[in-house]
């Protein structure tokens, strides 16, 4: 059977989702969706003025589908209006949810992101909460009806990596939705790990739009991601601390012992 | 008749429209990925053409941007 990244029944092409935001220019930006190998790429939206045209086409010229987000929005109102537009401008109903609390970390507001949720799924979302990685939340946001959850690795566009590996591997055991973990990426590595601690998928924006060179980095990702994936199925040897287990056998040794 | 857009202050001549007000801010009606709320609420493409701005109304005319 094939190993994809189901969401609300829709299967995906690749367990990597890419961030939109970033990028030095439109077209270094669609030459990483391509080596990404993502079909969901998430964006904002706003006033006009500040938005130059030409983000939504090209995306669409990559053959990937929009995954609006709700990034700014610090109250669930905020963020239900915001969807709402998404909604209309991009004709899905797919939307990243944010809601964040605090200007400095850009922590989710554990409170209006679920109230947030809660209103969306019962006005036919499919949301996808970005939220904190606190086992009991995202059990609160599967129960609500998110059709997966994303935590945070660490802040959004720091590149710390996931700095607390157990939290994620309870979150992961304590809801059947897909896992995505989202923000704090900041290489390959981090990436692998997601995989491997039982995430279904990975969303990345700072880490490829902030690389040296951001084509390359879209695929170191695309590949860690896939090998986290295979590693994980594959089932990694038990830790044994503090000894060496040789792997070959001491039968057989010859004598070289000099006469 | 005085209107609000994306926070800016405009002047536009009584009875216009929605569309004229797209117009405004240079987004072609034809825009893929254009979204519009009148006065707070979500105003569906088709009604762009048809719908009158009520006089004092705030619009919020916004598209895609890079964003994570």
């Amino acid at each position: 059977m094939e190993d994809r990244l189901t969401i609300a029944g829709e299967a995906l092409r690749s367990r990597l989702i890419l961030g939109s935001g970033g990028f030095r220019s439109l077209d270094q930006f669609e030459r990483a969706i391509r080596a990404s190998g993502a079909e969901l790429v998430t964006v904002a939206l706003r006033r006009v003025e500040q938005a130059p045209g030409g983000l939504y086409e090209a995306i669409e010229r990559a053959g990937c589908r929009v995954l609006p987000n709700t990034a700014g929005c610090f109250t669930a109102r905020d963020a239900v209006a915001t969807a709402r537009l998404a909604r209309e401008a991009f004709q899905t109903s797919w939307v990243k949810l944010e809601v964040i609390g605090d200007r400095r970390t850009l922590l989710p507001d554990a409170v209006e992101l679920l109230q947030a949720a809660e209103t969306l799924v019962g006005e036919g979302f499919t949301v996808l909460p970005y939220t904190n990685e606190d086992a009991v939340l995202a059990r609160r946001l599967e129960d609500a009806g998110c059709a997966a959850v994303m935590p945070l690795g660490s802040p959004i566009g720091s590149g710390l990596g996931i700095r607390n590996p157990t939290a994620i591997e309870m979150l992961r055991q304590a809801v059947g939705v897909p896992v995505i973990l989202d923000a704090g990426i900041g290489t390959a590595s981090d990436a692998a790990l997601a995989m491997e601690l039982g995430c279904d998928g990975v969303l990345s924006a700072t880490a490829i739009a902030r690389a040296r060179d951001p084509e390359r980095m879209a695929r170191a990702l695309r590949l860690a991601v896939e090998a986290g994936r295979e590693a994980l199925a594959a089932g990694r040897v038990p830790r044994v601390d503090h000894v060496a287990r040789a792997s070959t056998s001491d039968a057989g040794l010859p004598d070289l012992t000099p006469a | 008749m005085r209107v609000v857009i994306n926070g800016a202050e405009r002047e536009l001549p009584d009875g216009a429209r929605v569309s004229d007000a797209l117009r405004a801010v240079g987004v072609r009606a034809d825009e893929r990925g254009v979204a519009v709320a009148l006065d707070a609420e979500v105003l569906p493409r088709a009604g762009w053409e048809e719908t009158t701005i009520p006089d004092g109304a705030r619009l919020e005319i916004v598209r895609a941007t890079a964003g994570g």
